[in-house]
């Protein structure tokens, strides 16, 4: 029992970064129909940012952590600016090989920047405990379930009740329309790449958080989300919410659970398990949980 | 039949006036075309005879990216289907080849057969694992194929390092299969005729041979009925299935054949590697043919091979101009980035570039610049 509060914790501490990320997806997604390759990149130079921040300015963590975001959706706005744009009608896979390339070369700046370092968030939780239900989980888990949750609570929020909100959900519905009605297409545009790249830095310092440090390498931890926005729909932000729960949940229990009784699957088989559940969901309904269902008449 | 004659004199002049459809679908269209590919095979038969050793081994390793490049690019070119999983196929290639054609060592699997076995196998075994997951694939299409096939490549991953008893584990590798045609080494040294070639020349020509069989019969492809659906299904799946092109198979058919090729090419790599891990096969190497195929031009096979040429010369070309340009530096002199940090920027910068400015990648500045001299000298 002990055992099975601790993974369940655990997993959904790692399911709730894994649901920032992918609501960073879905805002860009919504708004352009183009997935960003680039996201990697942007929550570790996210966490790069924060981690600079505290240890070598000495700014509180809260402070360097609300910096990092807003850097980092700087950063976003501008890659939109500068590379996305341009691509404003042709065909989407060119778009989402564009945010390959980005990807590329802002991975490449986060090795340099962070070089063969381990970077630290300089969080208040580091390794430190908590008794829940019995079990001792690390207080980090739960902080990042609150965090997270929060962080998408406050976008979602914004979009549902803000007047700039509202110009964001007209856009991705349709933009023609949206234009017609007077709202800036463009920044709207921007405005999705900077809340998603914001997302990603706070995502970053979690991943990043816990006392150990990571290396520059996590980066591609942020893939994870790619099977979450498959399982919950690629449009809907409620269910990259459940989806990635749903798969840092399955990752945790087969983390603990399957080396007993499944060791034939491998060592690490819980960071493939993601890809497989979404090849399964990709085979059964391609449109997710809660994805708006592709009309498709051939 | 009012086939119209025309004399050799007028065609001269038009090179781009057909009379008939089996001129417009010839595989070289004019002459010229024809005359060129001819004197660029006959230098490139000589060039190893002028280059340094390590740069006929460079030239060997563009002829294989050059036949994955072709291989993705019929599926993402033609075919209109980005792959992000073609590192995937290129493992699977190289493995399969190493199993049949390697040598039985240390833990791992090998059966020693000749190349005339292992080369087609390296093809079809990954040709027929695209078989198994071209249904997936034909179902989803654009953005989705994209993610779908990025998790072929973690599984895939995830396989290699398992299954040690392929692929030696993770970290640890194995060795290639041998390159050994009905006895004959084509990666060691042989003398012939009493001039001596080393093994990466005797590898070269190998590697040349396989591209250009490769090469032709792509472009013969691209050039069928086949090519045409593949061309019609990008362009707009719902007209292609009204006009009876089969989607379904047709989507499969790019798969396979590109699977089909990132093998083969898979194969040949591992033995210019030298030593194969499952960390070889990962997303990087994707993104390296992807940006062989938008580097080079979508949907033409010269581009590909530009592409290709492209994108395994620029480290080099890095390291020459590292000693001009400030920008570079060895690992450790505190310049702005090492030559390999910065060769992968430009990698990530170029797709960014082409897809931005010239969407028909380096073959479209060719294009471009004969365009230019075609009127030369009225600009248009």
């Amino acid at each position: 029992m002990e055992t099975f509060v601790a993974a369940v914790i655990a997993g959904l501490g790692a399911g709730a970064v894994y649901s920032l990320l992918a609501v960073g997806f879905v805002i860009i997604y919504r708004a352009t129909e183009v997935i960003n390759f680039a996201q990697p990149a942007l929550m570790i130079l996210g966490a790069y940012a924060a981690s600079a921040l505290v240890n070598e300015a000495g700014l509180p963590f809260w402070l360097s952590v609300l910096v990092a975001m807003v850097t980092l959706a700087g950063v976003g706005m501008l890659t939109e600016r500068i590379a996305l744009r341009p691509m404003i009608g042709r065909p989407s896979f060119s778009a989402a090989t564009v945010t390959v390339g980005v990807f590329i070369v802002l991975l490449i700046v986060a090795f340099r920047l962070i070089g063969p370092d381990i970077i630290t968030a300089g969080d208040p939780w580091g390794l430190s405990t908590t008794e829940v239900l019995g079990a001792t989980v690390f207080t980090l888990d739960l902080a990042k379930i609150v965090i997270s949750l929060t962080a998408v609570a406050a976008v979602g929020l914004f979009l549902a009740r803000s007047r700039v909100g509202l110009a964001m959900r007209a856009t991705a519905l349709d933009q023609e329309t949206a234009l017609a009605q007077g709202v800036k297409v463009g920044r709207m545009f921007g405005l999705s790449w900077g809340i998603s790249a914001g997302l990603a830095a706070l995502a970053g310092v979690l991943v990043s958080s816990g006392g150990s440090g990571v290396d520059a390498t996590i980066a591609l931890v942020a893939l994870k989300a790619l099977p979450v926005i498959i399982l919950g729909g690629l449009d809907s932000i409620k269910g990259s919410v459940i989806a990635g729960l749903l798969i840092g949940l399955a990752e945790g229990l087969t983390k603990v659970y399957q080396p007993e009784y499944a060791p034939w699957l491998g060592a690490n088989f819980d960071l493939a398990l993601p890809y497989l559940i979404m090849i399964v969901v990709l085979m059964v309904r391609p449109y997710g949980m809660f994805g708006t269902k592709e009309v498709v008449r051939v | 039949m009012s086939d119209v004659r025309t004399s050799e004199r007028t065609m001269r002049g038009r090179p781009l006036l057909f009379t008939r459809y089996s001129d417009e679908l010839k595989i070289f269209t004019t002459a010229t075309k024809r005359n060129w590919t001819i004197v660029l095979v006959a230098v490139t038969v000589a060039l190893p005879f002028a280059l340094e050793r390590d740069m006929v081994s460079l030239l060997s390793t563009v002829f294989v990216f050059a036949i994955g490049g072709i291989g993705l690019n019929i599926l993402t070119g033609y075919a209109g289907q980005v792959s992000l999983g073609h590192a995937f196929f290129l493992g699977l290639g190289a493995y399969t080849a190493a199993v049949l054609g390697g040598e039985q060592s240390g833990g791992v699997v090998g059966l020693g057969l000749d190349m005339a076995i292992w080369l087609p196998m390296a093809g079809i075994v990954p040709a027929l694992v695209g078989l198994a997951v071209a249904p997936l694939a034909a179902r989803v299409r654009g953005l989705y194929l994209a993610i779908l096939t990025l998790g072929l490549v973690f599984i895939g991953e995830h396989i290699f390092k398992e299954a040690d008893w392929i692929t030696g584990g993770a970290g640890v590798g194995r060795a290639p299969a041998e390159a050994v045609l009905f006895g004959f080494d084509l990666f060691a040294p042989h003398e012939i005729l009493g001039y001596r070639f080393d093994r990466f020349t005797v590898f070269y020509y190998a590697c040349f041979v396989i591209f250009v069989v490769m090469a032709f019969a792509a472009r013969n492809l691209t050039r069928s009925r086949f090519g045409r659906s593949f061309a019609a299904v990008r362009d707009r799946d719902v007209a292609a299935e009204v006009m009876g092109v089969n989607l379904l198979r047709t989507k499969t058919l790019a798969f396979v054949v590109s699977s089909f090729y990132a093998g083969i090419a898979g194969a040949l790599l591992s033995i210019i590697y030298g030593r194969i891990t499952p960390e070889n096969w990962n997303l990087f190497l994707s993104i390296d043919f992807l940006a062989v195929v938008f580097i080079g031009g979508l949907a033409t096979i010269s581009g590909s091979i530009l592409g290709a040429a492209f994108v395994v010369m620029l480290p080099k070309l890095v390291q020459e101009l590292s000693d001009y340009v400030p920008l570079a530096s060895d690992v450790g002199q505190g310049g702005l980035f090492t030559i390999f940090q910065l060769q992968s920027i430009l990698f990530g910068v170029l797709i960014v570039v082409f897809l931005v400015l010239e969407p028909r990648g380096l073959y479209g500045l060719w294009v471009r610049v004969r365009n230019y001299f075609k009127a030369w000298p009225f600009s248009y």
